[in-house]
């Protein structure tokens, strides 16, 4: 047994967290700067913080995964980092030239108190910030939130430096995609695209970390949303956000700050989450559909009613983030399936959870969420009574394995499987990708458990 | 030593000299200066003497390197590997998260008569802002309480390690263990592992040995059955490496006590010091250990290396020639007898396709020398190498130590005053037999370092930075490049293949005689890949359109 030391009874914790099921902020602000063209991410923390977040990303993506460090000391934990930020902004512009240096705080910085913007303008008054060149900062202390924080908050950050208003708008319309990968991002962007939509979508990690291998390495590859487009989107006629947590304080803030108004979805997972999205951006942009994703929604719809008895009553648990959980559970309920544990360690806010519940209210058996959870609960209730399937990252495989329950990889971070980064799961595309996993899993399941005389082959 | 065979330098108008002053160009003046003293060209001398390095000093900020902090040292690389441990992080949750199996350190839970293994957990105090501001040592006594009271079975050791933010609200996680260990029975310890000290994860390691010595080490006197008792510190069990040393050792008659820290156990630390001989793999993140265990026990070590066959029989022999038993002399030559022959042929095998190839390597604090032995062995070439967090004494030997000046961010980092125990301190050979050895070929508290082993004119690269990186392949196109993680695929985007040699790219063994057969193998697959010659597509080869359609 892998888990060997959970034992099947629940008993509370106020202080322990066990196999948590959330990271920290400061690497969700490295993979949403990721997705700025150009952009070296900077964090202003110890040499352990970006060691750790870079490798994390890199083990996820299995792409280059580059960013600077502080490079803290005890003396600088003593005195402030400044000197060490100003010095990291010298030698970087000198050195890796960059467009732009996107620095995010750390729990160590932020118990220090650094003032990074202070810190910022001094570097530009000491001439380090060459000409046309910018350095933009979020803080992300490790202590509050989790990395879905740290990625909304550096989204915000660039509606909060760049983005200004011409005074007309244009026809664009703004796209944030929330943390998800860049697959999905790209997907997004396509569907919209396919509606005849011009879109500026921040941020944009498509490129950055699913870019081809060339023989040639490009430190700052061809993806990302460009500066002059950041500086656009205060100009766009709307702006959609996908997931509330990721993307919804980037959109408000461009509301606020240039008067783009905002519609804040569920991420476009399934059917009714894609429906919702293209149904979304017809009536702003005020477009017809074109057949050929009307196609698109009707090929998932057939996938659906072709494998539905198998779907049917699958009891399922999921490990994820707020935006991701909210999304898969609706698309799950969609097929009558039934999503009966749900764990998150990112607080997001009893709103929230009264939404998921909500979700979840014709369920025929009782459904349990814990927000913030940890995947030590979740596997507690599995032990106490059992699922078909297990939703999450790869850190699941270790209840899997020991439960013997099939495990469909999705979200971050996905460590042991490629594929996350090149195939979307959103959209109708993205939602038949992920519906055939689910059914592969549960299929692969049946045959290996069929006996001799009801394996079948026609399924 | 011979210098790098002209071929493969001049005839690229390449010196070394052209290559450091290549690196450096592009540096801001200070930062040239600095790192001028870490990349150094070698130059062996008549008695083995090699140019001074500067090492394991700060890393300049902005430049992107390959370190990581000292929780990573102290709580992922030597407590870690431990399984019958709870080890609590006590901050914000990212480090516990990031610390969490990534390491591959495995281990044989079923092997210990308890069973215990809490290596698949990540356990942490999860600080949010409240503790920050109030203090969070209420929240990890609550954290320890719930571990003990939880865990089915219970743990019979916690370890609290502290993260950046705990050292600056002032949390004595110290304290807190002291009154946990009283309350609970069980061995509850701390480490002031915070990731701002010292200059990279040497100082964590340095943190956990002084810790594991003071709270453990010596704590369990059971006498084991075996005629030689021996330690191997510093083997970490990646990709299962102690399996395979485990496998030998006991083919040899040889009883291992503990290692520190692969496939191991707290309860072995404890009784570590019954031993008679320590044996050390990696010299940088455990040597602290070895000098004490020898000062309080009489314990001697010596340096071996188990990466490369003929370094592996080397090492048997030293470990033979110890304990001067003929039995065990015969006994370790009849294995490597055994074992080459398998190693020989496929070794013999490869060479051919791998003979000339030129290697790098930047990683870790023994790493980078350890496997240029295994490279030789295949008749490829080290152009150039470097530690990520080694100290002067790993490039240049032991003899420095001396002459190596404490700066201020080493000074931080305790240094353990230890005396001969009273009752326990037991010399295990006397001076005079010591110096017998010694002189027979078997020095004790003794390593060359990583540079007398290397040709003249390779440069060496002390926490090599990523346009260092980029500057090397672009210079010298490697055949193969090794460092870690984070470097793997910037490397191979280049267009040539990297070989981690943290996590062996998830394969290996690499150690002993059966790890080098795989590694062999690994290195021809990687090196004569067909993959490499896949990065343009046929119309960029050829992006003249020429020819008519063949249907016209």
């Amino acid at each position: 047994m892998l888990l060997r030391h959970t034992p099947k009874e629940v008993t509370e914790r106020s202080a322990l967290t066990i196999n948590p099921a959330k990271t920290c902020q400061p690497v969700g602000a490295m993979y949403a700067a990721l997705g700025i063209h150009g952009c070296l991410p900077h964090s202003h923390g110890s040499q352990g913080c970006y060691a750790y977040h870079r490798s994390a990303l890199t083990r996820h993506f299995k792409e280059p995964v580059i960013a600077a460090t502080s490079a803290f000391t005890e003396g600088s934990s003593v005195f402030g980092g400044q000197a060490n930020l100003l010095q990291a902004i010298d030698n970087i512009f000198t050195v890796y030239n960059p467009d732009i240096i996107a620095v995010h705080t750390t729990c160590l910085s932020e118990t220090i108190g650094d003032d990074i913007p202070q810190i910022i303008n001094k570097a530009k008054a000491e001439g380090k910030v060459p000409d046309g060149k910018y350095v933009i900062h979020a803080n992300t202390p490790s202590y509050v939130g989790s990395h879905v924080t740290g990625f909304s908050t550096m989204t915000r950050a660039m509606v909060d430096y760049f983005a200004e208003s011409s005074g007309h708008k244009t026809k664009t319309i703004n796209l944030i995609p929330g943390y998800s990968e860049p697959s999905d991002m790209e997907e997004i962007r396509r569907i919209a695209s396919l509606m005849g939509i011009q879109t500026i979508m921040f941020p944009d990690t498509s490129k950055v970390l699913n870019g081809p291998l060339t023989g040639k390495y490009r430190m700052f590859p061809e993806g990302g949303v460009t500066i002059p487009e950041l500086r656009q989107a205060g100009s766009s006629m709307g702006t959609v956000a996908l997931g509330a947590l990721a993307s919804g304080a980037a959109a408000k803030a461009l509301d606020a700050k240039c008067k783009v108004p905002c519609e804040i979805l569920d991420l476009p997972m399934g059917l009714h989450g894609t429906d919702m999205y293209v149904d979304i951006l017809r009536r702003i942009a005020g477009v017809n559909v074109p057949d050929s994703l009307t196609l698109e929604r009707g090929q998932l719809v057939d996938v659906i009613s072709d494998m539905h008895q198998y779907f049917y009553g699958k009891k399922v648990a999921l490990a994820g983030d707020p935006d991701q959980l909210l999304a898969i559970a609706r698309f799950l309920v969609s097929i009558d399936m039934i999503p009966v544990y749900m764990v998150t360690g990112t607080p997001a806010g009893k709103k929230f959870e009264k939404t998921l519940r909500e979700v979840v209210k014709d369920a025929p058996c009782e459904v349990k969420i814990q927000m913030p959870g940890d995947m030590f609960l979740l596997h507690q209730w599995i032990k106490q009574s059992p699922v078909d399937l297990l939703i999450g990252n790869s850190y699941l495989k270790y209840i899997a394995k020991d439960e013997d329950i099939p495990l469909v990889r999705h979200g971050f971070p996905i460590f042991d499987r490629v594929g996350h980064s090149y195939f979307p799961t959103m959209g109708y595309k993205g939602g038949l990708r992920f519906l055939e996993k689910i059914l592969d899993a549960i299929l692969d399941r049946k045959d290996r458990d069929a006996t001799d005389i009801n394996m079948e082959l026609v399924m | 030593m011979d210098a790098l065979e002209d071929i493969v330098l001049e005839a690229e108008g390449l010196t070394p000299e052209k290559v450091k002053l290549e690196m450096l160009a592009k540096y801001p003046t200070k930062v040239a200066r600095k790192r001028a003293r870490q990349i150094v060209i070698n130059k062996v001398g008549e008695a083995g003497d090699v140019p001074e390095i500067q090492a394991n000093v700060r890393t300049t900020p902005g430049l992107i390197g390959q370190r990581g902090c000292c929780y990573a040292g102290c709580k992922g690389v030597v407590l870690g590997p431990s399984r019958d441990i709870v080890n609590i992080t006590h901050g914000p949750i990212g480090c516990g998260f990031y610390s969490w199996l990534t390491r591959r350190n495995q281990t044989d839970a079923d092997a210990s008569p308890d069973g215990h293994n809490f290596m698949t957990y990540c356990f942490s105090t999860d600080m949010q802002e409240k503790e920050i501001i109030f203090g969070g040592e209420k929240k990890l006594k609550q954290a320890i309480q719930e571990a003990y009271d939880l865990l089915d079975p219970k743990p019979k050791a916690i370890g609290v390690f502290a993260t950046c933010p705990v050292g600056l609200i002032g949390d004595d996680v110290h304290s807190v263990c002291k009154e946990m260990k009283e309350k609970l029975g069980i061995n509850v310890f701390g480490f002031s592992c915070e990731g701002y000290k010292g200059v990279s994860q040497s100082a964590g390691h340095h943190i956990a040995n002084n810790g594991i010595f003071t709270h453990v080490v010596g704590t369990d006197d059971t006498i084991r059955e075996g005629k030689f008792k021996i330690n191997l510190l510093g083997e970490y069990n990646i990709g299962g490496d102690a399996f395979e040393l485990e496998r030998i050792f006991e083919k040899c008659g040889l009883t291992l006590i503990s290692t520190f820290s692969g496939n191991s156990t707290i309860s072995g630390f404890a009784n570590c010091h019954t031993a008679d001989l320590n044996l050390i793999m990696c010299h940088r993140s455990i040597n602290y250990v070895a000098d004490m265990l020898e000062k309080k026990y009489g314990l001697p070590w010596i340096k071996i290396n188990f990466i490369s066959a003929s370094a592996t029989a080397k090492s048997l022999r030293k470990i033979a020639a110890y304990f001067g038993d003929p039995e065990l002399t015969a006994r370790v030559e009849a294995v490597i007898a055994e074992e080459m022959p398998a190693v020989e042929k496929a070794r013999d095998e490869i060479y051919p396709r791998t003979q000339g190839k030129r290697v790098m390597l930047f990683v870790g604090g023994s790493r980078a020398h350890h496997y240029q032995d295994l490279f030789r062995e295949l008749g490829m070439i080290t152009l150039s190498a470097g530690y990520e967090f080694g100290h002067r004494d790993d490039y240049e030997g032991r003899n420095v130590l001396p002459s190596i000046q404490v700066d201020a961010d080493s000074r931080n980092i305790q240094e353990l005053e230890v005396h001969p125990d009273p009752e326990k301190y037991n010399p295990r050979k006397s001076p005079e037999e010591m110096e017998r050895l010694a002189r027979e070929g078997l020095p004790f508290n003794k390593y060359d370092g990583m540079m007398p082993e290397m040709p003249d004119d390779t440069v060496i690269i002390d926490d090599l930075s990523q346009y260092e990186t980029d500057k090397l392949i672009e210079l010298y196109k490697p055949d193969i490049f090794c460092a870690g993680i984070k470097e793997k695929y910037i490397v191979q985007k280049h267009g040539i293949p990297m070989k981690q040699l943290h996590s062996y790219d998830y394969g290996g063994p690499y150690a002993g005689f059966k790890g080098a057969v795989n590694f062999y193998k690994d290195i021809d697959r990687m090196v004569n890949s067909k993959i490499w010659s896949y990065m343009k597509a046929p119309w960029q080869k050829n992006p003249e359109l020429m020819a008519t359609y063949a249907w016209e």
